[in-house]
């Protein structure tokens, strides 16, 4: 099967990843649970808000964004907006993760171009889930 | 629409035991909540009903979220030090021997979550409402104080680990042009 992210002989290639999250407990968990989700990752990135996400996305593209929203300085949101306004950086997948989970944010994410939204607190499997159709 | 204290318990309940059971595979049993009309919020952890400003006399972390919009208020949980130590490790899924850096951010982000999930059913009958980043306490013999007097709704969860308590103040903010230089809403 081919796909973004899979060789013309169809096997999995290894994702660079970006974790963006103000808690350190949940970036660490989130690179766990991609383990546990068999994700072939590659190297895994880590920001505590939206600004400094950014800037080493700018020098250090990747191929999948898992992404909180409440942060500080720039929250999810903001982050995925100039994410999407950026030229090399609009087709990379962003996964919101986060304890925001009334329509209206799940709805605002989406129509800002999050190709997923999870809520906290959260299992292997509905990572997994989410992950599946989009890589 | 009113928010009750028996609709902040079943949501309390609700919502720490889907963090505990998810993000760290615990089971926990919630005991009843109950009303306490006091000025401070720490202390009467680990089921004590006192009244009044309390002091923690055991090793004890407590995380902050502050709470605003429509309602204003606050939510701490908080348990001995050992047990955030077990709560921390089943979440990074390692031994945790000592409260460090890593157990202070792990307890901030079980009351970022279970608060924040409260707060996200509390939205659909007041509108919206804002969280503050966690403030994570650690210590003995320390006294948490909130301004005024508020009634503060109180649950305790059992765990194997040990005993969690969450406990959440909630009051009706009052509109800019009726508060005075020398109020303040409740803070901690």
């Amino acid at each position: 099967m081919r796909g973004k992210y899979r060789d013309g002989e169809g096997k999995s290639m290894a994702l660079d990843v970006m974790i963006v999250d103000d808690s350190a407990a949940i970036r660490k968990i989130l690179q766990r649970v991609l383990v546990q989700a068999e994700v072939p990752i590659g190297k895994v990135h880590e920001a505590g808000d939206g600004t400094e996400a950014l800037q080493k996305l700018r020098a250090d593209p990747v191929g999948l964004i898992l992404s909180d929203i409440n942060m500080p300085t720039m929250d999810g949101l903001e982050l995925l907006s100039k994410l999407k306004a950026d030229a090399t950086l609009k087709d990379v997948p962003v996964i919101m993760i986060t304890t925001e989970g009334g329509q209206a944010k799940v709805l605002e994410a989406v129509s800002l171009g999050a190709a997923g939204y999870v809520r906290k607190p959260f299992t292997a499997e509905q990572i997994k889930e989410k992950l599946v159709g989009i890589i | 629409m009113e928010i009750t204290h028996e609709y902040l318990v079943g949501q309390i309940q609700s919502t720490t035991l889907d963090v505990l059971s998810m993000m760290m595979g615990m089971e926990a049993a919630c005991q009843d909540g109950f009303r306490q009309s006091v000025d401070s919020a720490s202390g009467f952890a680990l089921g004590q009903t006192q009244v009044g400003q309390v002091r923690c006399d055991r090793e004890t972390v407590e995380a902050f979220v502050g709470i605003s919009g429509p309602m204003v208020g606050t939510g701490v949980v908080s348990c001995e030090a050992s047990t955030a130590c077990k709560l921390a490790g089943a979440m990074l899924m390692t031994e945790v021997s000592s409260v460090g850096a890593d157990v202070l951010d792990a307890m901030g982000e079980v009351a970022n979550m279970i608060i924040g999930n409260l707060k996200t059913h509390i939205e659909e009958r007041v509108g919206q409402l804002w969280l503050s980043v966690p403030s994570v306490v650690y210590g003995r013999n320390f006294t948490a104080r909130t301004v005024g007097k508020f009634e503060w709704t109180v649950v305790q969860v059992d765990l194997p680990e040990g005993k969690l308590v969450v406990k959440v103040c909630l009051t009706e903010a009052k509109p800019a042009s009726a508060r005075t230089n020398a109020e303040s809403t409740a803070t901690v």
